[in-house]
C-alpha cells in the first residue's frame, strides 16, 4: 500500500506542478500547433494524400511533442536538489519511476487530445467515427512512449549532453511502438474495426509490458546512478 | 551524557579523478552528541556528509550510520537519517504544505494535515503554509527543509551549512531544535563556517584540513576566539 501511495504522490506532485506552471504544456502545445501547420502546408489539399499521411502526422506530432515533454521529466528535481530527496527517500525506487511515468502519460494524453482536435481542424477530417477505436491505440502507444521515455530521462538527467543523448537513445527504442501505433491508427482511420488490428494492439501491449518491466527493474540502478 | 556511536567514519578516502579530497578521515559521533565540522572551502566537509548520507560512495574506508554500513545497507541508513544539504528540496509550484506532504508521503509517513501544519508552525511558516514556494526567500526554503526533519524525527541528522541564509531568529530556532534532538539521544553532525553558531550547538568541534581530521576536541570552555585560533593553526597554511 505504501508503494502505491508513494507512486501516487509523485504523480500528484507532477500533475499539480504542471497544472499550475503549464511550463511544459504551453511549449508542447505550441510546438504541436506549429508542426501541424507546417504539415498542412506541405501536404496540400489532396484528400487521398492527406488520408495516407494522417496516421504518420498524428504520431510524429505525438512523438516530437513527447520528446520535448519527456526530456523535461526530471528538470524540477535537478533545479532544487530534489534529486537527492528522491534518492534518500526510503523504499523501492520503482514507485518513483511509476509515478513519473504516470505523470508523463497524463501529460501526453492531454497533448494528444489537443493534437486530434487540431488534426480535425487543419486537415478537415471527421474523426468522430474512428474516435472510439482510436482511444485504445493512442493509450497503448502513449504508455510505451512514457515508460521508455521516463527511464531514459532518468538515465540522462545528469549527463552533460542530455539534450542530444536523450533522443538518440529514445527514438530507436520506440520503433516497435511507433510501427504498431501508426499501422493500427491507419487501419482504424480507414474505418476498420478494432478487432482487425488485434495483432498491432498485441504488439503494442507486449512492448508496453516489456518497457514497463524493464523500467521497474532498472529504476533503482538508474536513479541511484 | 552520550550513548552508542551513531556516526562512524573509519579511514574514509575519496578521490575525484586525481584529486584526493578525503584521506583517512576518522570521526565518530555518539548518540546525544553534536559535532561541528569546520574547514576551509574544498576541505571535503560536504563530501564527508554526502558519504555518510549514502549519496556518494567512499573510494576506501567504512562509513556507518546507526550501526549500518552506508555502502552495503543504504536503505537501513536512510530510514534513520535526516539530511539537509545545499539544496532545500523545494518544488516551486507546490505550497509549503504540499511540499511537506510530498516528502512525508514519499518517505513512507502518514502525516495528518494537523501534523504538517504543526511542523510548519514550528519553523515559523504557518502563515505561508498555503502559498507557493516560488515566492519564498532562501531562509524560508531552508526552514521548510528543517520542517521535514521535525516530521520524520530521525536518529541521525547531517546538516551542511544549516545557518546559511537564516536570519538571527531562524538561527536561534534551529539551535533550540538541534538541542532538543540531542536531548532525545540523536546524533548530530553539522558543517559551518560560523564559529559562533557552531559553538552554540556543538559538544565537539572537528577541523577538516588536507583531507584529514586535523583536530577533534571537546568544546568545553572554548570561546569563538579560541576556535578561530585553532582554526588558523590547523586549517590555514602558514604564509
Amino acid at each position: 500500500m505504501t508503494y502505491v501511495r508513494r507512486a501516487w504522490i509523485v504523480l500528484w506532485k507532477d500533475v499539480l506542478s504542471e497544472r499550475r506552471s503549464k511550463a511544459t504544456l504551453n511549449g508542447v502545445l505550441f510546438f504541436a500547433l506549429l508542426l501541424l501547420f507546417l504539415f498542412a502546408f506541405a501536404l496540400g489539399p489532396d484528400r487521398e494524400r492527406l488520408a495516407a499521411s494522417l496516421p504518420g502526422v498524428l504520431w510524429l506530432g505525438a512523438l516530437l511533442a513527447g520528446l520535448v515533454s519527456l526530456g523535461r521529466t526530471f528538470l524540477a528535481e535537478r533545479e532544487h536538489g530534489c534529486w537527492e530527496g528522491l534518492l534518500l527517500a526510503p523504499g523501492d525506487k520503482s514507485a518513483i519511476y511509476l509515478g513519473k511515468t504516470a505523470g508523463n502519460l497524463v501529460l501526453m494524453l492531454g497533448v494528444e487530445a489537443v493534437l486530434l482536435a487540431l488534426v480535425a481542424v487543419f486537415f478537415n477530417v471527421d474523426l468522430g467515427g474512428a474516435l472510439a477505436a482510436l482511444v485504445p491505440v493512442l493509450l497503448l502507444g502513449s504508455v510505451g512512449m512514457a515508460a521508455v521515455g521516463t527511464l531514459f530521462a532518468a538515465m540522462t538527467a545528469h549527463v552533460r549532453a542530455r539534450e542530444l543523448l536523450f533522443p538518440v537513445l529514445l527514438l530507436p527504442t520506440l520503433v516497435p511502438v511507433l510501427l504498431a501505433a501508426v499501422e493500427a491508427t491507419a487501419a482504424v482511420l480507414a474505418g476498420e474495426p478494432l478487432g482487425a488490428v488485434g495483432a498491432w494492439l498485441t504488439l503494442l501491449g507486449a512492448a508496453d509490458a516489456v518497457y514497463l518491466t524493464v523500467g521497474v527493474l532498472a529504476a533503482e540502478a538508474v536513479l541511484e546512478g | 551524557m552520550t550513548g552508542e556511536p551513531l556516526v562512524q567514519a573509519q579511514g574514509i578516502r575519496k578521490v575525484y579523478g586525481r584529486r584526493r579530497v578525503l584521506d583517512d578521515v576518522r570521526l565518530e559521533v555518539r548518540g546525544g552528541e553534536a559535532v561541528v565540522l569546520l574547514g576551509p572551502n574544498g576541505a571535503g566537509k560536504t563530501t564527508l556528509l554526502r558519504i555518510l548520507a549514502t549519496l556518494t560512495r567512499p573510494t576506501r574506508g567504512v562509513a556507518r550510520v546507526a550501526g549500518f554500513d552506508c555502502v552495503a545497507e543504504p536503505e537501513a541508513v536512510r530510514r534513520r537519517l535526516g539530511y539537509v544539504g545545499h539544496g532545500p528540496w523545494v518544488y516551486d509550484d507546490l505550497t509549503a504544505l504540499e511540499n511537506l506532504r510530498f516528502w512525508a508521503t514519499l518517505g513512507g509517513l502518514r502525516a495528518a494535515r494537523d501534523d504538517l501544519r504543526a511542523a510548519l508552525a514550528a519553523v515559523d511558516l504557518e502563515a505561508v503554509a498555503d502559498e507557493r514556494a516560488r515566492t519564498f526567500s532562501e531562509g524560508m526554503r531552508r526552514r521548510l527543509a528543517f520542517a521535514r526533519l521535525l516530521l520524520t524525527r530521525p536518529t541521525v541528522v547531517l546538516l551542511d551549512e544549516p545557518f546559511a541564509g537564516l536570519d538571527p531568529r531562524g538561527a536561534k530556532w534551529l539551535e533550540r531544535h538541534l538541542a532538543e534532538l540531542r536531548a532525545r539521544g540523536g546524533a548530530l553532525l553539522v558543517t559551518t563556517h560560523s564559529f559562533g553558531r557552531g559553538l552554540a550547538v556543538a559538544d565537539r568541534i572537528a577541523i577538516l584540513a588536507g583531507g584529514r581530521v586535523a583536530l577533534d576536541t571537546p568544546v568545553g570552555t572554548l570561546g569563538a576566539d579560541d576556535v578561530q585560533r585553532l582554526y588558523e593553526l590547523h586549517a590555514e597554511p602558514a604564509p
